[in-house]
């Protein structure tokens, strides 16, 4: 065969259900109470929370465990509402009221930001997304020893949320200038063009004049 | 010698020339380094990447890619748009495959809505899906020209990639950033007299991927410059998260296109992935080439199986999605581009993490870099193919 030539591999089966629960057993077991909640939606996807001491751990596991050799991205989450809204508020009024009832999604949580992660089997074709809590020292252990390219996405990650990853080689910043403060990814970050100038944009969302009533039951009658 | 063997000595191969390089920089040349800065205003580097490299001769010790130049916050502006309003911004990505960025954002938004768009809008957007990879590669076999000093690829490039961009304008009405892609469907459908002109031009794409494979990758300069350079093995890849091409030039069979079920009409034709066991800059060209001609069949296929019926479902006039969180990625021209959206009910995403196929396939920068030569750089970055604003989001 010459090496211009593709190689052939078998498909393998697409994944199903059962496989999804495999793996949550198979963290189960290797990670034991150190894995807190965990979702399986069928035909979807497998979200896993562990707790904050064992990311790195829960990484090995995923990683030798269930076999997922494809490392797909990191990044954080951070659960506060947005004080600014969808920075659609008039400039020259006083901010309403929002509520700040910090409310985590699938699989919960206790703590404002949570770091989350997806790994995917390239020959079961599968991916898990996995997640922890970040504590008030906004520390948690870098996965480079597992995967080689969370380098960069742990950086993006430090400077956008300021999470710091333990045993990470170079927490340089990525995209903003070296002595800028803040994290522009955090709620509490104000979004500047939106609070200068009021959003032109919200006409579009808003309902046509006279439409109003009709838009609510429209809306109701076919979600 | 069977080709599982080959692969294998091949990867061994790459690593003890790389600890050889390593070895020799570190003890026995002791000579004083250089540091040569490329970019980020540099015609070798596709935009404004920059690339620290340090220099021992004219081998690189260490290299250390810089990017953020073009970081314009789209994780940060999605929180402030409504669901809508979020794919004019992700057209932006990956600017040469804009409406590839569309699809997996609509997807995930339609997977949170628990609708599905009717079967002729899937296909349609399978086939604008697959013209924006011929767009893209197309531009990316006439560019691979240029950094090796042939200058007549990239005007034919340019050329026939004309035809493509006049197809895409056609049906949606942008050429670069067609915004087509609705929730719940299409924008139109396709215009009058639009097939024909489609099974044409793929016809005259092919021939444009002929004349590339004799003209370009059969020169023995492009086969010595590109060769057993910039060789990354199989595990290392995987593991850098690199997708696309750049993957499958790795010997890795791995193609979202056909490993997961998407409401997409994929599954509906039958089409070739191509791997190639070398994983060196050759064989990322090679696939790149292969690709684009694959996707020329996949057009046509799809074509031929257009259903009819509408191409919008029935969406409420103010979307507002339901709590959840999901993730959808497809296969883009530059590998996996994938949304994970979380939606509080809102009209707007509370939180949009896009994970772009370049972020990864240019993280791994450092490790190939380290031990070639200074002519390779530019090779292995063309060869890598990125778009800045896939890095940059």
């Amino acid at each position: 065969m010459s090496p211009l030539s593709s190689v052939d591999t078998p498909i393998a089966e697409l994944p199903g259900d059962a496989l999804r629960e495999r793996v949550v057993d198979q963290m189960r077991a290797a990670l034991g109470t150190d894995l807190i909640d965990t979702l399986v939606k069928p035909g979807d996807d497998v979200w896993l929370r562990v707790s904050t001491d064992a990311w790195r751990a829960a990484g090995f596991a995923l990683r030798d465990v269930v076999g997922l050799d494809y490392f797909c991205f990191l990044s954080g989450i951070d659960w506060l509402p947005s004080p600014f809204g969808r920075g659609e508020d008039d400039p020259s009024e006083p901010q309403p009221e929002r509520s700040t009832e910090i409310k985590q999604g699938y699989t919960g949580g206790d703590t404002r930001f949570q770091v989350f992660a997806r790994a995917n089997s390239t020959s079961l074709h599968f991916g898990v997304n996995i997640r922890a809590d970040i504590g008030d020292d906004m520390t948690v252990q870098s996965w480079i020893p597992v995967y080689a390219g969370a380098n960069w996405h742990e950086r993006e990650a430090h400077e956008m949320f300021g999470f710091n990853f333990a045993g990470h080689p170079d927490l340089r910043n990525m995209y903003l200038p070296s002595g800028f403060e803040g994290h522009p990814m955090r709620k509490d970050f104000p979004l500047l063009a939106r609070m200068v100038k009021p959003w032109p944009g919200i006409v579009d969302v808003e309902p046509l004049p006279g439409e109003a009533e009709e838009a609510d039951t429209t809306e109701t009658a076919e979600s | 010698m069977s080709l599982q063997t080959m692969l294998g000595d091949r990867q061994k191969l790459a690593y003890i020339a790389g600890q050889a390089a390593d070895a020799r920089l570190n003890v026995e040349l002791e000579t004083e380094g250089m540091t040569l800065n490329i970019g980020p205003q540099h015609p070798a580097t596709h935009g404004t990447l920059r690339i620290i490299c340090r220099l021992d001769g004219e081998q690189v010790v260490w290299a250390e890619p810089s990017a953020g130049y073009m970081h314009r916050g789209y994780e940060k502006l999605t929180e402030v748009r409504t669901f809508p309003q979020v794919t004019t911004l992700v057209n932006r990505i990956d600017w040469l495959g804009s409406f590839a960025n569309e699809v997996p954002f609509i997807l995930a938004a339609e997977k949170l809505m628990n609708i599905e768009a009717p079967p002729r809008a899937q296909h349609i957007r399978t086939i604008l899906f697959e013209l924006s990879r011929i767009a893209n590669v197309s531009l990316f076999l006439g560019d691979l020209g240029v950094q090796m000093g042939a200058i007549t690829p990239v005007f034919m490039a340019f050329r026939d990639r004309e035809y493509v961009l006049n197809l895409i304008e056609g049906a949606t009405g942008g050429r670069f950033h067609p915004n087509f892609d609705r929730i719940g469907g299409l924008k139109d459908d396709l215009p009058k007299g639009w097939i024909d002109e489609t099974r044409g031009v793929m016809k005259k794409l092919r021939n444009f991927c002929d004349e590339m494979e004799d003209l370009l990758f059969g020169n023995e300069i492009f086969q010595a410059r590109t060769r057993g350079i910039g060789v990354i093995p199989k595990d290392i890849a995987v593991q850098y998260g690199m997708s696309g091409a750049n993957l499958r030039a790795s010997g890795v069979d791995y193609d979202l296109r056909r490993d997961q079920h998407q409401p997409l009409a994929w599954d509906k034709i039958d089409f070739k992935v191509w791997t190639h066991p070398d994983g060196d800059s050759f064989a990322r060209c090679w696939i790149r080439l292969q690709e684009t001609r694959e996707a020329t069949k996949i057009v046509d296929k799809l074509l031929d199986t257009l259903p009819a019926g509408p191409v919008m479902a029935k969406v409420p006039r103010i979307i507002k999605v339901p709590e959840g969180e999901a993730w959808v990625s497809t296969e883009n021209p530059l590998g996996e581009m994938g949304y994970y959206v979380i939606s509080k009910g809102d009209l707007g995403p509370f939180r949009v993490k896009i994970r772009s196929a370049s972020f990864n396939n240019i993280s791994i920068v450092p490790w190939v870099l380290r031990g070639v030569f200074v002519p390779d750089v530019i090779t292995i970055l063309a060869s890598l193919y990125f778009i800045l604003g896939d890095i940059d989001r």
